[in-house]
This record gives structure tokens, sequence and C-alpha cells, in this order.
């Protein structure tokens, strides 16, 4: 029982956090666990309206409006879910604010996965917020070819051809996390820096693919993927739990999670016990940028468009705090993949908190600091021991008096 | 009141008492040495009297005032100062920033003075007669300068206590020579110096009174010159002198040799050794032997293949090889337990299992994997096999004493079955008992087969234990001793040259 206790400690404080966040909302926001069985309107996809390709910044305005609006309220997203596309297996999804947060929190709950693993080995990648970028931007492109029958492989319909676009932007992100780890681990450059070139150049490699326009899209296979239903569920949902499982596996059935943590603790005692440093830590990063091209894949597909400047802006920052609220450290070595996914709710969580209280977006991210920093202040053992001691002296003075 | 006394020290790790109540005092003007096995405590009591670790229980009285150290700095204001077993200096910061960090001398406008720091740090290495360019990168030096350098630092202070963690390991016998002149000269000063090592000749050298702990309890402390040198091993070891000759008697060497496995011709590395011939049969313990910097440590590198040779040709069991990085060499059944464990051995944070069966699963890649109860008996059985101490194989092995380290490292080693097993320093700061448990060990292992290369600095050891010895000066090979002819003399005569 010892055992098990040890294994979930690092979710302690997290699951804690978690709860006080939705006990808040419980009390001061009205309907916020309130979840509906929507039955699915229509299979087949609104057309989208067209944005004027000579007005690239009006459109990002725009496209950045409607993710705000789809996070801010829930019933312009209800409407914005009717309005659209979703495909769903029974013909019925579940439909409210938790649904929602999961949902919207899919693409940092994905980014996370790489996050963690590279921050285990004692590096860091800066660069997914872009690589993102490059993902959509790609498949963007690609739909946009196929759509105009400019690309071998239209004949397949666009029922079919949505796979092209997806498994390119899949092969280019993987592409991407391959050349950050030949910076950090064949030519052994520091990875914050090493990882900051892709994160200047890649929106810039993504504006060159998208020759600086903002690609819209209505396919709706690419479409589906963060706005479609599967089984109850929102599909992105079922992307995040299905790579979980697979990074559950991969780190703790085969002994890359071994490896991982002991390259992260003691690289060069690692290679004093005959493992391959560097390719570990190579690996960590390819992978890391495979989960940064599906989260490209789900941001680009929740506004139905590629826009460079602002896809996935920021997200590193997210992901890195979502690995170290679940108790990953920066330092590297221990990697918990529960933690990292419990961090990234925690986020989405306390940002939709923010947008149903009306908090302005100008001034969101205060208040979200400060809960980080209890949460990482609660995660730390000495500030802890510091409280307690403060409490049992107090405790222990009553006692005398 | 002595300078330092210390009444019912006790400490509890997670449930495993480390400390049971110890009284220990030093006095002012006496270089007091404190003995006992790995585990026994002295790292502990150390650590409590620094203000490292909270003591569970008791109090300890420093200069006639109870004290309660919070940190090291605490403990420094207050005139004890420690220079720990492993060098605990910045390699990337020159000499004299080392000395006087965190007490750089100041201009009048508050600004550091690099000038003043490069005299106060001369002045302060000139204390132990060295003389070296304080403006250098610390790494640029030696281990054993670096330890000369934090000596340096813990008087630069205005001491009152000077604690040693075993200050030796790393030094040559002039260097220690050295060391026991400032040792003394300071208690003349009359400066109070606890002293902890595992060479018994040194404690009796310089030690004024003798303090022994055992399992973390206190056996007596004892003027050195009423404590004769058996009885002191006996008291350490808790068996009586009888059975501690039998247990030295017991080393037997092996001289059935089998086919020859590793052959190396030629070998070695522009600027780091000249090409040398290097072989090992089965069954053979081959011993290299030299002063500090004179090529082993370099030699099993190259063969482990952490340093690529730029010469020479390598053969394993008959088969051609070339080892360029550790990982060829695990796979071929080549093991080293290196020289600096914590850099290049343990991984801290990881458990006793963990890292155990790390170099198992190396060699086995990563699809292959133990399972939970596959690693879990194989921890279990080298924890009782090499009589680790530790309540469980989950136990992080960084809670670990140094020697207990060492024996997990060994059991890391013999769980990949190697045909080749090199050890550097392996029994460098470990206690009689465990020593004695590693030498046997190794004959052990000799017998059943496995060739061995071993490489100590301390030349009993060497003589006793090998069948052959290579002799390195200035990084080449000057001569090879075997059989009879090995003894303490020729091989000091070759190293001398």
């Amino acid at each position: 029982m010892n055992k098990t206790s040890n294994k979930f400690r690092h979710l302690v404080w997290p699951l804690v956090s978690l709860a006080l966040l939705l006990l808040f909302n419980a009390i001061f926001t009205d309907n916020f666990f309130k979840i509906e069985i929507k039955k699915q309107e229509s299979a087949k996809p609104a057309v989208q309206t067209v944005v004027p390709d000579n007005l690239p910044a009006a459109a990002g305005e725009a496209a950045a409006q409607a993710e705000a609006a789809v996070q801010e309220v829930p019933e312009q997203a209800q409407t914005s879910a009717k309005d659209s596309k979703g495909v769903s297996i029974f013909g019925y999804y579940l439909y409210g604010t938790p649904i929602d947060i999961l949902n919207q929190g899919a693409k940092v709950m994905v980014l996370a996965i790489g996050m963690t693993l590279v921050i285990a080995t004692g590096g860091i990648d800066i660069s997914v917020g872009a690589v993102m970028a490059i993902a959509g931007a790609i498949a963007a492109l690609l739909i946009s070819l196929l759509d105009a029958g400019k690309c071998p492989g239209a004949g397949m319909g666009p029922e079919f051809y949505w796979i092209i676009p997806i498994l390119a932007a899949l092969v280019l992100a993987t592409v991407a996390g391959f050349w950050n780890g030949m910076l950090v681990a064949g030519f052994g450059i520091q990875p914050m820096v090493a990882t900051l070139v892709l994160m200047v150049a890649g929106r810039g490699v993504a504006q060159l693919i998208t020759d600086g326009q903002i690609i819209t899209f209505d396919n709706p296979g690419l479409v589906f993927l963060c706005n479609g239903h599967a089984l109850f569920l929102p599909f992105s949902v079922w992307i995040v739990i299905t790579m979980y499982v697979i990074a559950g596996l991969l780190t703790r059935k085969t002994a890359l999670g071994l490896f991982i943590e002991s390259v992260g603790n003691n690289e060069r005692a690692s290679r004093y016990a005959g493992i391959e440093a560097r390719r570990i830590k190579w690996l960590t990063y390819v992978i890391c940028g495979f989960c940064a091209g599906v989260a490209g894949l789900l941001a680009a597909s929740n506004i139905k468009c590629a826009d460079s400047n602002n896809a996935g802006l920021y997200l590193e920052l997210d992901a890195i705090l979502a690995t170290v609220i679940g108790g990953t450290s920066m330092a590297g070595g221990r990697f918990f993949l529960s933690g990292s996914l419990v961090g990234a709710i925690l986020i989405q969580t306390l940002t939709t908190t923010m947008y149903m209280k009306n908090v302005s977006p100008a001034i969101v991210q205060v208040p979200k600091a400060m809960v980080v920093i209890i949460v990482c202040l609660l995660q730390s053992p000495v500030f802890r021991a510091k409280v307690l001691s403060i409490f049992a002296s107090k405790a222990a003075k009553g006692g005398v008096q | 009141m002595d300078l330092l006394q210390t009444n019912g020290i006790e400490k509890q790790f997670l449930g495993v008492k480390a400390l049971k109540g110890v009284d220990f005092s030093v006095k002012s003007g006496e270089i007091h040495a404190l003995m006992g096995e790995n585990g026994a405590g002295k790292s502990t009591l150390i650590k409590i009297i620094t203000g490292v670790y909270p003591a569970s229980a008791g109090t300890v009285y420093f200069n006639g005032k109870e004290c309660k150290f919070r940190s090291p700095l605490d403990a420094e204001r207050a005139g004890i100062s420690t220079v720990y077993q492993e060098v605990n200096l910045l390699p990337d910061l020159s000499v004299a920033e080392n000395i006087c960090i965190g007490r750089e001398p100041r201009t009048k406008l508050g600004f550091i003075s690099k000038k003043q720091r490069k005299v106060q740090a001369r002045k302060a290495l000139a204390r132990l007669d060295i003389d070296i360019n304080v403006s250098e990168n610390l790494s640029s030096y030696s281990i054993a300068i670096q330890q000369l350098v934090a000596i340096a630092r813990a008087l630069d202070v205005d001491c009152k206590l000077l604690i040693l963690d075993e200050p030796t390991s790393s030094l040559d016998e002039n260097e220690v020579k050295e060391l026991f002149k400032v040792m003394k000269k300071l208690r003349e000063e009359g400066m109070a110096i606890i002293f902890i090592t595992h060479f018994l000749d040194q404690v009796y050298e310089v030690s004024d009174r003798i303090t022994i702990l055992r399992d973390g309890q206190l056996v007596g402390s004892y003027d050195a010159k009423d404590l004769p040198r058996i009885e002191m091993v006996a008291k350490m070891i808790g068996k009586t002198p009888d059975e501690i000759n039998q247990m030295q008697a017991g080393i037997v060497k092996n001289s059935n040799f089998g086919d020859v496995v590793y052959e190396a011709k030629g070998i070695g590395r522009s600027g780091t050794i000249s090409p040398v011939d290097v072989s090992v049969r089965a069954g053979e313990q081959l011993g290299l032997a030299g002063l500090l910097g004179s090529g082993r440590s370099e030699i099993a590198q190259i063969i482990f293949g952490v340093d690529p040779h730029d010469s020479g040709t390598m053969t394993m069991c008959g088969k051609s090889v070339n080892f360029n990085s550790p990982q060829k060499a695990v796979k071929a059944k080549v093991a080293l337990i290196a020289e600096d464990r914590k850099v290049t051995g343990i991984i801290p944070d990881l458990t006793i299992r963990e890292n155990i069966i790390l170099a198992l699963q190396a060699s086995k890649g990563m699809w292959k994997t133990m399972t939970l109860k596959q690693q879990e008996e194989m921890a279990e059985k080298y924890i009782k096999l090499l009589r680790i101490k530790t309540p469980s194989g989950e136990q992080l092995i960084k809670h670990l004493s140094g020697g207990n380290q060492q024996k997990v490292l060994i059991a890391r080693w013999l769980a990949t079955t190697p045909k080749l097993l090199i050890l550097d320093e392996p029994t460098r700061g470990i206690d009689v008992g465990a020593k004695a448990e590693i030498e046997a060990l190794t004959q052990q292992l000799c017998g059943e087969g496995m060739a061995v290369i071993f490489i100590s600095s301390e030349l009993e050891e060497v003589v006793r234990d090998c069948d052959r010895v290579i002799v390195l000066r200035d990084r080449k090979k000057v001569g090879e001793v075997a059989g009879e002819d090995i003894s303490l003399k020729n091989v000091m005569k070759l190293i001398a040259g």
C-alpha cells in the first residue's frame, strides 16, 4: 500500500488544486457542471465564409476572435458546434463546460507528453508553438491544393484525401523534432538555444509555406479533428487518450522510461552504464516534434484555418507549466505523464474559468499567474515544511498557554 | 568544557536509525580521528554538527554554547569549517574565486576587488606551502591540488574546528606528508581537527585521540597511544582480532588461468597515454600500478570505449573488436567500475533496484524489458550476496553510504555477467571490512574464470591481489612484474624509476 501511495504522491497537489478550482466553479459559476446530451443535427459540413485573400491582417484578427469566442462563451460555442460539420458516430454527444475544457485543453495535453519526456532528459523544447504553426500551415496548404485538384491524390475525393495533409503535417513536425534533437544531442548545443532557433525561424517557415496568407479550409475530415464527436466525446479527447496510452506503454512497458530518467539524472554515468544517452535524448525531441504536429493539426482544425502568426502562440509555455505542475523537475530525472495531463487540464480549467467569469482578456494572465504560483508552492516540499512548521509552532504555543 | 561536545545525538532517515545516541567531544589543539565502517554514522554525525541535517534528538555544544546550525554556512560563521570527501568546489571558476567565494574582498565602492582576491588566495595557499597560478581554472589542476585548495578555503575563515572528511583518499604519499605537516602546525596554533580516514597508518601518524562508531552507536573514545591497531579494527568491525587475521589469510590467489580474454596491441591516445600492450587471461587479475595521473585510469577508459584510441588494435576472446563507445564494450561483456562514483557511477534519484539492473537492461536494449518481478529478484539477490545495507531495493541510491553505493555498482556490473571486469579504485573511501569483502569477491570471481583488471593507488592491495602488475609512469608503461616477483619493493622501484 505504501508503494502505491508513493507512486501517486506527485498527483496529490495538482489534483487538490484542480478540485479547489472546480469547487470554486461549482459555487460561483452557474451551470458549470451541467452536461447535456445533444443530438447531432447535420452530418454535412456547412459552407464556410471565405476570407478575402487580400486582407490577411483582418482575417488574422477575425480568426483570433473566433478562437476566443469559442473559449469565451459556451452558448456561442454551442451554436458554432451546431453550425458546423461535426459528425457523431452514434448521433449523440455530450455537451457542457467540462467537455469544452477537455476539448480546448487537448492541444496542451498533447504537447505536454513530448515536453515531459524532453524535460525528463534535462532538456527543454521551446519551439513546439512554432512547430504547431508549421504543421497547421502545411496541412492547410495541401488541403487547399487538393480542393483545387492541383495535387496528386485529389482523385480520392474530399471524404478521403484529408489523410494526405494530416500525414504530411505529422511528418514535417517529426522532422522538426529530429532537427532539434540533432542540435541538442548531435552537436551538444544547449537545449534552450538549440530550440530557440526553430521557435524564431519556425513561424517564418510557416509563413513561407502559406505564402504569408491565412488559408482557410472546410474539409470535413480535417475539421472533424477538433470539432467532431465520437462515442459521446469530442474526437480530440479520444486523440489525447490514445496518445497518453501509447506514451505510457512506450515509456513504462519498455525500458525507454528508465533510460530517459537515468540520462536526465546523470548523463555521464548513464553512458558509462552502456546507455546510448545521445540517442535517447534525440528520440525525445523527435517524439516532442510529433506531439507538436498533432497539436498543430488540432489548433488548425479548431478554427478551420492556418494562421502562421497566432497558431500555438506561447503554448510552449503552457506545456512546460503543465509538466512542472505535474511534478516533473526541470532539472531532469523522474517524470510523470499522468501529472502533466492533470497539469494541462488544470491550466485549461483556469483559462475557461477566467473567460466565464468575464475577466477581461487583457488582464487574464494575472489571476492565472497567481493560481500557478500557488500550485507551484504547494508542490514544493520546502514551502510545505515551512508552512507546517509555522502551524506547528503556533499549536505548540497554544498548548503551553 | 571541550570545544565541541555532542550529547545523545540521534538521527532517523525514513525509518532507519543512522545514529543512536552518540556522545562525542573534541578539545582545542587536538587531532581527533573519527573511525568506523561504511554506514557506521560518521558522515551523518559530521553533517549534524555542521548543520547539513537537523538532529532528531540530542544537543550540540560548541564553544560553550548550545548550537543549532541551520546550514553549513551558519556553522562556518561560528568557526566550523569542513572539507568533504568529494571536492565540493566549482571547477569552472578560478582557484582564487573558489577560495574567496562568498567572502570576496571589496573595494571602497563595494565592488569585488580582483587584485585583493588574488592576494588573499595566494596567502591562503601559502599557509599550505602551495604555489600555483590562482587565476587558472580549478579544473585545470589535479584532484589532489583541488583537495588542497578546498582545505585552503576552509582555513581562510576564522576557523576553530576543522573537519577533514577523507581528505587523503586522492593524495599521493608526498602530498599526504605535506597535509600532515599543515595539520600539525594548525594543532600547535590551537585548532581542533576532526580527521576521518580509512587509512589506518595515517590515523596513528597524526591523531591524538580516536573515537570509534559502529552501526550508529558510540563504541568509545581512546587515546591513540593506548589503542593497539588490531584492537581498533576489531572495535570498528565488531569482530575479535583472531577473526580478522583469519579474514586476511583467507585471500588465496587463483593460479588457474584460461585463454586470453582481452588483448590490446599498442593502444594509445596522443596526449593521454603512449601506446601500450595489455592482455588478460580468464581467471587472471592484472594490476595497473602507478601514481595519480600516470595513465592508469586512462587505459581503463580506452579499453571501455569512453575515450577513443588513435593507435593500436584490440581483440576480445580472439575476435578483433573496436570499442569506440561504452555500449559496444558492454555488449562484448566488458564492465568498468569507474573511478569517480558520484560522476560516472550512481544515478542518484533512481532506486537501488533500478541502478542494479541498468547496465543489463542497457545491453539488452530498450525493447527486451525485464519484468518488475525479475528486477526485484535480481536486486534482492545482489543485496544479499554483497550484503548491501538497506531496508529495501526501493530505497534511492543517494541515501546509501559510499561503500554501499560502491557495492550497488559492483552488483550492476556482475548482473551483466562480464568476461572482463575493470575495477578503477574500487576501494577508495571504503572501510576495512568492505575492502576485504571486495578483495575476496574479486578473487572469487577470478576463480570462476573472470578476467579482472585492478587499478588502485594502494600498492599493498595491488601486490596482495594481482597475478601480474603493469607499472606506469608519466603516461608510459615502464615495466611489468609477475608471479613471485610482485612485491612492494619491486613495484615501488619501477614507479620511482
